[in-house]
């Protein structure tokens, strides 16, 4: 038996829309298999994973807080990947965001600074992430520098920078030694949305933002460069698009929006800057951007439902003592079965038996 | 202390892997994924076998494995070789914790450095080269091979075909998808070596991460090298020297922040990378045909 792919007329929209599903049922049962293996009930430790969490209002919650920020990085990756420009970094661009907007409210601490200073954070930090974001895209076109390895070392550069600033300069001097700096001030802080609960003001950012990517995609010139340089490129050429300036574009919006989505996590439910304020939100948005089909609305699904594994994940930890990487497995997998269902929006797949073949026209 | 050639050794073993696998026209972005489930599988082969070999045997074993999955993605199924590549160091970062939990704490005896009495007790040069571990003249001898077979014999010159037009290759008879599959399989074998090594030689435990971006600066030494064995030897030596520099230096206590000596490599990555394609305007000496996908029609 061999695999052979042939090619399909024109992309085939049913499994285009069918395809996310198809992957995540797959990568389902793959788990299924893996936790048979570490030994725990494979329906148990699915329904702690996928339909606990939505059966108490904190986790729900919860589910909307982890969400934000996947969302909105996902949308900025998403633009990137449509224009082939390859940001890997937003891990990097979410930390710098998080750390430009908290030396601000590291700045005006114990003034009396007015509601202004939450806006500048905000700001800042997109700042911030969009030019850390330009490092890697000006390398690219101007020196032809490969983004993907450039963006990615900038992720171990941005880590160290925040570490070296929580645990020197900016350390909470009553912080008892620990690496963080105190808590911000409740000008500094991003307001909840429901008085002693979880779910904050970046929730509706996040919404925004998505609606703001869907018009962008499917309403301006600009997303439609961006469409056609990444699809055609050569058709682009001829259009006279700018491949080059809109690698710089979507490098910079993506990374203004893992700016913003470090501040506001910094600034929302965490409160303070310190060390590990990302469980890999930059990494794990490229899934999210993929399994949203590249797709704004896509993206807000697939980011709830990405966020639904992170709490999934601490759930079977405490209550069935299921190792915390199996979360980051699942999410690799999922992606696997992701890109290959998508293989089959342009291919029919097809096994043929691998019989030598018959030498024809031999008379 | 750390010798500059163990530093280096991971980066050139991984690196080695991945000039092979581009040189036959694939790129495999998840070398830092197969180096760290390497890591895990080595370490664990040798602390529950109590032999290093068995333990690099595990290592090149779990390499392959991982990257037979990226084969089947990308040469199988004709997925985007960057997104899948992602996906394999995503999965193997879970893996290796899952693999590894249960040995994180635990220590066994590092590979054995070479020592013949004499030769070894030279000043400078002898401890270089007389009192390494195997790994490092194994790395040696492996770059040597690999620049033998691809430019002086037949199966090379075959690979790097493919490498710079499959459609060409593919007229010609040659089987692409298998011989490439070949290459991703080497450069598996050698990223979870080159993890291995990083637990067997160079630290004799295992911590999670323990990688740190080795697999993705071996990747861009692959550019470094211009996809040439002799300047890979070269560029992996230089980021050893510049990781021991930095750990030297931060042992001294210049008053530099510890964390600014730590990103020393990564921002020297970065600075090579733009220095290199800077110099290299004129024209790309990169395999032709990489990174595309190739679906031979029948």
């Amino acid at each position: 038996m061999q695999l052979v792919l042939e090619k399909r007329a024109e992309r085939s929209t049913g499994i285009a829309l069918v395809s996310p599903l198809i992957a995540i049922a797959l990568t389902l049962v793959t788990m299924s298999i893996l936790f048979a293996i570490l030994g725990k009930n494979p329906i148990a430790a699915l329904g702690v994973y996928f339909i606990d969490p939505l059966t108490d209002s904190y986790s729900l919650q919860e589910i909307a807080v982890k969400a934000t920020p996947l969302v909105m990085i996902a949308i900025g990756l998403s633009l990137c990947y449509l224009a082939n420009a390859w940001n890997i970094g937003a891990e990097g661009q979410f930390l710098m965001g998080a750390v430009a907007g908290s030396w601000l409210a590291v700045k005006t601490q114990g003034t009396d600074a007015g509601h202004w200073v939450l806006p500048a954070m905000l700001l800042l930090g997109a700042i911030a992430g969009a030019l850390y974001a330009l490092i890697p895209a000006l390398c690219k076109v101007r020196f032809g520098a490969s983004e993907i390895l450039t963006s990615l070392m900038l992720v171990y550069v941005a880590d160290l920078l925040l570490d070296y600033l929580v645990r020197g300069p900016w350390r909470d001097p009553k912080g008892f030694n620990f690496p963080t700096t105190a808590e911000f001030d409740p000008v500094a802080t991003v307001p909840v949305l429901i008085e002693g609960g979880r779910l904050h003001f970046g929730s509706i950012i996040a919404l925004a933002v998505v609606a703001a990517g869907a018009v962008l995609l499917g309403r301006t010139i600009k997303g439609f460069e961006i469409r056609v340089v990444g699809a055609a490129p050569r058709a682009a050429r001829f259009g006279g698009f700018n491949a080059n300036q809109l690698v710089l574009v979507t490098f910079a919006i993506s990374g203004a929006l893992a700016g913003l989505a470090g501040i506001i996590e910094v600034a929302g439910p965490i409160g303070h800057l310190q060390p590990g304020i990302s469980p890999g939100y930059g990494f794990t948005a490229i899934i999210v951007a993929f399994l949203g089909r590249l797709n704004p609305v896509g993206i807000l699904i697939a980011g709830l439902f990405l966020a639904l594994t992170f709490i999934g994940g601490e759930q079977a930890q405490i209550a069935m003592k299921i190792p915390l990487d199996v979360t980051k497995v699942f999410q690799g997998i999922l992606l696997f079965y992701v890109l290959a269902c998508d293989s089959l929006i342009l291919y029919r797949f097809r096994f043929i038996s691998a019989s030598p073949k018959v030498q024809s026209g031999a008379h | 202390m750390l010798s500059v050639l163990a530093a280096s050794t991971p980066l050139l073993l991984a690196a080695t892997g991945e000039l092979v696998t581009e040189r036959a026209g694939v790129l495999n972005l998840g070398v830092e994924g197969m180096m760290i489930v390497g890591a895990a599988c080595g370490f664990g082969g040798a602390w529950l076998s109590g032999s290093i070999i068995i333990g690099a045997l595990c290592g090149i074993v779990a390499g392959i494995l991982m990257s037979l999955i990226f084969a089947l993605m990308t040469l199988g199924l004709a997925v985007n070789q960057v997104a899948t590549g992602l996906a394999l160091t995503i999965l193997g970062i879970g893996l290796s914790g899952l693999i590894g939990a249960r040995f994180v704490g635990e220590k066994i005896t590092p590979a054995p450095h070479l020592h013949i009495p004499g030769l070894s007790d030279i000043p400078l040069v002898g401890r270089i080269l007389f009192g390494e571990d195997g790994f490092v003249y194994l790395s040696l001898a492996l770059i040597v091979a690999v620049w033998y077979v691809l430019y002086r014999t037949r199966p090379g010159l075959i690979l790097r075909a493919c490498g710079d037009n499959h459609v060409s290759a593919h007229a010609l008879g040659y089987p692409v998808l298998r011989i490439r599959m070949y290459a991703v399989m080497f450069g598996g074998a050698c990223a979870g070596l080159a993890g291995a090594y990083l637990p067997l030689a160079y630290t004799p435990f295992f911590i999670p991460g323990m990688t740190a971006g080795r697999g993705w600066i071996a990747l861009a030494l692959v550019v470094f090298a211009s996809w040439r064995p002799g300047r890979l030897v070269a560029g992996a030596y230089l980021f050893g020297a510049v990781t021991i520099l930095q750990l030297h230096a931060q042992g001294a206590g210049l008053g530099v922040p510890s964390q600014l000596m730590s990103a020393l490599p990564y921002l020297a990555t970065v600075i090579v990378l733009v220095l290199i394609s800077r110099a290299r305007s004129g024209g790309s000496t990169a395999p032709a045909a990489l990174g595309t996908v190739f679906v031979p029609d029948r």
